[in-house]
C-alpha cells in the first residue's frame, strides 16, 4: 500500500523522532516511531482518517473529533490525532459506529456553514467538503437557528454575522465560513511565531480574530501566509485564487527573494500563475514562507517591466526601441570598437546574484573568455564579499558551515548584525521555535530587532554597541574566553593549530581587549560582555548567525574572522547545532560567489593566477585566460572615471541605487561609453545606459539557486518569457555576437559544464536535483551526497587558523559637524533597491524609507514623529520622514534605501572593507534637522530620471 | 585611478597586516598581488617611486616585492 503514497501528502501529525513501534491498522502492519500518532501511523500505511482540526505542520489538538477511531482494548471512540501509538495496537479507522459518529460530527459542523459550495472560493480545494463527502453526510437535520454565516435572518440582522476582513492585500478572512478548527491561530504560533492571531469567545461566541478583535493590517500579522495555507475551508483565501480560481497544476521552484532559498509551488493555471505555495519537502524552509515569497510575484506581470530592447547613442537622448538583433549588434559592435581601441581591460561585466548559477557562470566566461578580462564583479561585492575572505583565510572555504536544519540543535545563538525576522522571516521563524523550546539568544546590534520580543521565550542579552565597534566587541568576547578559560583545548589541539592559538590568546588577554575597556567605546556594558562569552562558551552547541551588520563595515573581514575564531576556540564547528552562518542577503548570492563573478577568483574560488586553475578553464574554453586579477566595482567606476574603464554589461543589479556613494556611481557611469543594462525594469542605473536588453522573471526560465545553505535548488520555468529570452540565452546572443560560438540549447548543459571544472560541483547535475530535489555543495567523489555540515572532520584548508583582530576605528566619525552615526538595512516587505517588491501591494506596509531617531535626539532637533527632516552626511543629502522610536539607541539613526525617491546611498561614503572594499554601509556620520522638502539631490535626480527615461515613440 | 583613494586602500591593508605577527609588508605584498589589478598595482608603484607620500611604511617596504604590472597595464 505504501507504494501509492505521494509525497507532499498531509499526513495529519508531524513526523517523530524514537524507537519503531509496530502496530496493525485496519490489519495492516505498520511500523513508526515511537510519539507517531495513530493519524499519521494510519495516513504512512496509506489510510487517510478523516480529520479537520489537523494538519502535519501543527501539533495535533483532538478539537474536531473527527478522526476518531477504535483500538482494541480501549474504551470509547479516541482522537486518532492525539493518540500516540503503543507495541502491538490494533486500530480500526472504519466501523458502523464511528461512521456514525463521524457523520453526527460533521452534521453539526455544517449546521454553521453555509451551503454556498458552487460560488465558493474553495470549491474544490476544501477539506470541509472533501469531509462531508468522506463520512458520507447526505442531510442536515438541524432547523434554521443561531449561527454565524446569514448576514439577515427572518427580515433582522445577524448580531452573529460579521463582515469580510479585506484589509490585507493578498488575502481575505471570511469569518461566516469558519469552523474555528484552530489551525490559524496554530501556524500563527507554531510556523511563524507571531502570535497574531488568536480565539475570543467560549463555546458558540468563539471567534478566529487578529490582535484585539482588529483588521489584520492593524494586527501583529506579518502576512507570511501561513494562516492562509493551514485553513481548510475559505475562511482565509488568497485573493488570487478568489480572483482567478482554483491552479490546475503545480510546479516546484525556488523563491527568487533572500538567501534563505525557500521552495514553493508555482500552482498554475495554464500561464497564469494563481498562487505561490511553500513546499513542504522544501528543506530550506520546511513549508513555510514570508509575505515576499508567498504573495510578493506581482512585479513578474507589471506593467512597468520593458520587454523590447532599446537602444540610443547618447544617455541623453530618448531611447529607441528595437529588435533583438539590432540591439545585440549595436552592442556588440560598441563592444568591439572599444576593445580594438583600449583592450580587453576597458570591458568589464557585473553578474547578477537575482540570476540563476548558469547565467551568472556565462556572464563572467563572458568576461574571461569572450572579452579577455578578469574585469567581473558581482553585488556580492557590497554584502558578503567579507565572509568570503574571512572564512577562507581561517576555514578553508567561502561559505557557512551548516544547514538551516542545524538550528533544531542550537542551545545558544548568537545573532549578530543581523535582523533576521525582517531579513531572513523564514528562517527566524525556525530560530523562534527552537527560541520557545529553550535555546538561549544574544543578539550584538546596535539596534533592538524584533527577534528580542520572541514571544515565550526566555530572556535575550542584547549588547546594543556602536556602529563601527564590531571587532572590539568581538575580541573582547574573545579575551574573557581566553582569560577565564572557557575555551575548548581538545578541540583545538585536535582541529586547529596550537600554535597559532596561543598567540591569538595571548593577543586577546591583552588589557586593552577586556570588556572593561572595550565598554568605553562600544558603549556596551562589560558585564553583558562577560555574560555573553560565558552563555556561548557554556553551551553545548553554540551557533553564530550573522548579516551584513558584520560585513558592510571597513573592518567587516576582520569581524569574520573574530567569529569565525570564536567558534574555533569554543569547539562550536563539525555537528549539528553549531557553526558560522552567515546569512545570505540575495537568493543566489552564494552561487554568484561559488560561480566565479569574483576579478581575482575562477569558479570554485580558484585564483586566477593559479596556473593549473586557469588550465582547467583553458582547456574547456579554448582561449586563454588572463592571470591578473581584475577590477572591484568600486574600482571600474573609479577607473572609468580616468577614462581606462569604457564598457560594461551589467545583469540583473541596480548599481546606482544600491551601491554606496550615488554620485560617485553616477560620475563613473556616465564617463562610460557603453552602458549595457540588462534587466526586468528601467532600473535607476538604466538612465546612464546605452543598450537596454530586456531580462526575465525566475517563473520563466531553468536554473539552479544556491542558498545561505549551500543548497543547491533547481528553478523551473513555468511559463514562457514576456521577453522572449530567458538571461541566459540574452548573454548568449551577445557572446556569439562577439564570435564566440557557444551552442547551448538548456541551462542543464551549462550546469554540466560548471561541474566538469569546478571540483565542489562534480556531482551536481540536472537529473540528480531532479531524482533529490536539491544538493549541499560540495558534491564530488569524496561526498556524492553533498555535505549538510561543513569541516565535519578537519577543515578545508587542514587546520582551523586563528587570526588576530586588532580593533581599528573607521575613519567615519561622528563629530560635531555630523554627530550621529547612520546605519542602513531592510524591511521585511521590501527587498534591497526595491524594484520587484515596490510594484506589488507590500507598498501597503512600507510606503516610503523613514528615518528611525531616538527620541532624545529628535527632541533636541525639535523633529517629531512624521515630520520632513534632512540627512546629511559629508558626501550629500537626502530629505525623508523621522520616526521616533526607542529601537534605536541615542546617537544611533537608522534607514532602508527601498526607494529610489530616497535614496539612502546618497549619504553612504566610499570607506570601505580593508580586504575585499565592501562598502561601509553601516557607518556613516550625519546630521539631522528640520526640512521642508527633498534635498537638491533629490530634485536634480527627479528631473534627470524622467528625462533619461524616456522612450521615443515607435515610428509608424 | 585617483591615487589619494589607493592610497586608503594601501594603508588599511598595511593597517591590518602590522597587527599580525611576522613581517608586515610581506602581507600587504601578497594581497596586493591577489587583489589589485595591473593598473592599481602600477599606479600605487608610480607613486611609490614619487616619494610615497601619505603611504604606510609597510605599503612603501612591500613595493619591492609587488608583483610588476605587465607592459600592457602599465600604460593605462
Amino acid at each position: 500500500m505504501k507504494d501509492f503514497i505521494l509525497p507532499g501528502r498531509d499526513m495529519g501529525t508531524p513526523a517523530r523522532k524514537g524507537a519503531p513501534v509496530s502496530l496493525t491498522i485496519d490489519g495492516f502492519a505498520i511500523t513508526v516511531p515511537a510519539g507517531t500518532s495513530v493519524m499519521r501511523a494510519a495516513a504512512e500505511a496509506g489510510i487517510r482518517i478523516p480529520k479537520l482540526c489537523a494538519t502535519d505542520s501543527l501539533e495535533p489538538i483532538g478539537a474536531c473529533r473527527l478522526c476518531a477511531v477504535e483500538i482494541a482494548g480501549q474504551r470509547g471512540t479516541p482522537a486518532s490525532c492525539t493518540t500516540p501509538v503503543a507495541p502491538g495496537m490494533v486500530v480500526h479507522t472504519q466501523t458502523e459506529a464511528l461512521a456514525r459518529l463521524r457523520r453526527g460530527v460533521m452534521e453539526l459542523t455544517i449546521s454553521d456553514h453555509p451551503l454556498d459550495c458552487l460560488t465558493c472560493a474553495a470549491n474544490g480545494d476544501c477539506e470541509l467538503q472533501d469531509m462531508a463527502g468522506a463520512v458520507g453526510l447526505r442531510e442536515v437535520r438541524y432547523a434554521p437557528g443561531a449561527n454565524h454565516f446569514a448576514q439577515r435572518a427572518a427580515e433582522v440582522a445577524n448580531p452573529e454575522w460579521r463582515p469580510k476582513d479585506a484589509s490585507n492585500p493578498y488575502f481575505t478572512y471570511d469569518p461566516a465560513k469558519c469552523i474555528v478548527c484552530m489551525r490559524c491561530v496554530r501556524a500563527c504560533e507554531e510556523v511563524q511565531g507571531t502570535f497574531a492571531l488568536t480565539i475570543d469567545g467560549r463555546g458558540f461566541a468563539s471567534r478566529v480574530v487578529a490582535g484585539q478583535d482588529v483588521p489584520f493590517m492593524a494586527s501583529d500579522c506579518v502576512s507570511c501566509g501561513a494562516c492562509v495555507q493551514a485553513c481548510p475551508t475559505a475562511t482565509l483565501q488568497e485573493n488570487s485564487v478568489i480572483a482567478i480560481g482554483t491552479p490546475e497544476r503545480s510546479v516546484i521552484t525556488t523563491c527568487a527573494y533572500c538567501g534563505v532559498g525557500c521552495s514553493f509551488e508555482a500552482q498554475m493555471r495554464g500561464d497564469t500563475l494563481v498562487r505561490m505555495v511553500p513546499w513542504k519537502e522544501g528543506k530550506a524552509n520546511r513549508g513555510h514562507s514570508c509575505v515576499k515569497g508567498r504573495f510578493a510575484w506581482g512585479y513578474a506581470q507589471h506593467q512597468d517591466r520593458i520587454l523590447k530592447p532599446m537602444v540610443r547613442e547618447a544617455i541623453t537622448d530618448a531611447w529607441r526601441e528595437v529588435g533583438w538583433e539590432e540591439a545585440i549588434g549595436f552592442a556588440a559592435a560598441r563592444l568591439s570598437a572599444i576593445r580594438a581601441e583600449s583592450g580587453p581591460d576597458a570591458l568589464g561585466v557585473i553578474t547578477s546574484s537575482r540570476c540563476t548559477n548558469e547565467e551568472t557562470f556565462l556572464v563572467q566566461k563572458l568576461a574571461r573568455a569572450v572579452f579577455g578580462t578578469n574585469n567581473t564583479d558581482t553585488c556580492a561585492r557590497v554584502c558578503h564579499s567579507p565572509t568570503g575572505y574571512g572564512l577562507k583565510q581561517t576555514f578553508g572555504t567561502s561559505a557557512g558551515t551548516q544547514d538551516f536544519d542545524s538550528v533544531e540543535a542550537v542551545d545558544c545563538a548568537v545573532v549578530i548584525g543581523a535582523n533576521p525576522t525582517d531579513g531572513h522571516p523564514v528562517f527566524a521563524s525556525r530560530l523562534r521555535r527552537r527560541l520557545r523550546q529553550g535555546a538561549g539568544l544574544i543578539v550584538i546590534d546596535p539596534r533592538r530587532i524584533d527577534l528580542l520580543d520572541t514571544p515565550h521565550m526566555g530572556e535575550g542579552l542584547h549588547l546594543a554597541l556602536r556602529p563601527g565597534t564590531n571587532v572590539a566587541v568581538l575580541t573582547a568576547l574573545a579575551h574573557v574566553i581566553v582569560t577565564e578559560r572557557l575555551y575548548d583545548e581538545a578541540f583545538i589541539r585536535a582541529r586547529c593549530d596550537w600554535d597559532e592559538f596561543a598567540d591569538y590568546m595571548e593577543f586577546a588577554a591583552r588589557p586593552e581587549h577586556a570588556p572593561e575597556v572595550v565598554e568605553a567605546l562600544s558603549g556596551v556594558p562589560a558585564a553583558n560582555i562577560r555574560a555573553a562569552a560565558r552563555a556561548y562558551a557554556a553551551a553545548a552547541n553554540g551557533a553564530i548567525y550573522y548579516g551584513l551588520g558584520v560585513t558592510e563595515h571597513s573592518q567587516g573581514s576582520t569581524t569574520v574572522m573574530a567569529i569565525a575564531n570564536l567558534a574555533m576556540m569554543t569547539g562550536n564547528i563539525g555537528r549539528p547545532g553549531v557553526g558560522v552562518n552567515p546569512l545570505r542577503g540575495q537568493n543566489n548570492v552564494q552561487g554568484s560567489c561559488d560561480m566565479g563573478s569574483f576579478p581575482h577568483e575562477l569558479p570554485g574560488y580558484r585564483h586566477v593566477s593559479d596556473p593549473a586553475a586557469r588550465g582547467v578553464f583553458e582547456a574547456a574554453w579554448g582561449v586563454s585566460l588572463s592571470p591578473e586579477p581584475g577590477l572591484r566595482i568600486p574600482n571600474m567606476l573609479d577607473a572609468a572615471q580616468s577614462g581606462q574603464f569604457r564598457a560594461i554589461y551589467i545583469q540583473g543589479e541596480d548599481i546606482l541605487q544600491s551601491d554606496p556613494d550615488t554620485r560617485h556611481v553616477a560620475a563613473g557611469l556616465a564617463a562610460m561609453e557603453c552602458v549595457i543594462v540588462h534587466d526586468l525594469f528601467l532600473n535607476e542605473t538604466a538612465a546612464y545606459a546605452h543598450v537596454f536588453l530586456p531580462g526575465s522573471t525566475f517563473l520563466e526560465k531553468d536554473g539552479t539557486f544556491t542558498n545561505a545553505e549551500r543548497r543547491i535548488n533547481r528553478v523551473r520555468r513555468v511559463m514562457a518569457p514576456k521577453n522572449g529570452f530567458a538571461d541566459w540565452e540574452v548573454t548568449q546572443l551577445l557572446a556569439n555576437a562577439l564570435g564566440a560560438g557557444w551552442a547551448y540549447s538548456h541551462p542543464s548543459q551549462v550546469m554540466d559544464e560548471i561541474a566538469a571544472t569546478t571540483p565542489g560541483f562534480a556531482g551536481v547535475n540536472y537529473p540528480m536535483l531532479e531524482a533529490r530535489g536539491s544538493v549541499q555543495w560540495p558534491c564530488n567523489d569524496a561526498a556524492p551526497e553533498g555535505s549538510p555540515i561543513m569541516h565535519v572532520d578537519g577543515f578545508v584548508r587542514g587546520r582551523g587558523r586563528f587570526i588576530r583582530t586588532e580593533y581599528i576605528a573607521t575613519d567615519e566619525r561622528s563629530g560635531p559637524r555630523f554627530p550621529l552615526l547612520l546605519t542602513t538595512g531592510r524591511v521585511l516587505s521590501q527587498y534591497n533597491v526595491g524594484a520587484q517588491t515596490r510594484r506589488t501591494e507590500n507598498t501597503a506596509w512600507h510606503a516610503e524609507d523613514v528615518l528611525e531617531i531616538h527620541p532624545h535626539d529628535a527632541e533636541v532637533r525639535g523633529v517629531k514623529h512624521g515630520d520632513l527632516v534632512r540627512l546629511a552626511s559629508r558626501v550629500g543629502e537626502t530629505s525623508l520622514r523621522a520616526e521616533v522610536t526607542e529601537r534605536v539607541a541615542p546617537g544611533v539613526v537608522y534607514t532602508t534605501f527601498h526607494h529610489p525617491g530616497t535614496q539612502a546611498n546618497v549619504v553612504t561614503t566610499d570607506n570601505s572593507d580593508w580586504a575585499t572594499n565592501c562598502p561601509e554601509y553601516k557607518v556613516t556620520a550625519v546630521q539631522v534637522s528640520a526640512s521642508n522638502g527633498p534635498s537638491e539631490w533629490q530634485s536634480d535626480y527627479a528631473a534627470l530620471i524622467s528625462l533619461q527615461r524616456r522612450i521615443a515613440p515607435a515610428a509608424e | 585611478m585617483r591615487d589619494e583613494k589607493l592610497i586608503r586602500m594601501a594603508n588599511q591593508i598595511a593597517a591590518f597586516f602590522v597587527s599580525q605577527p611576522g613581517t608586515a609588508s610581506e602581507g600587504v605584498a601578497a594581497h596586493i598581488n591577489d587583489n589589485w589589478s595591473p593598473p592599481m598595482r602600477a599606479a600605487l608603484l608610480a607613486h611609490v617611486a614619487g616619494g610615497g607620500a601619505g603611504l604606510a611604511l609597510a605599503v612603501v617596504e612591500a613595493a619591492p616585492r609587488l608583483r610588476p604590472p605587465p607592459a600592457r597595464a602599465a600604460k593605462a
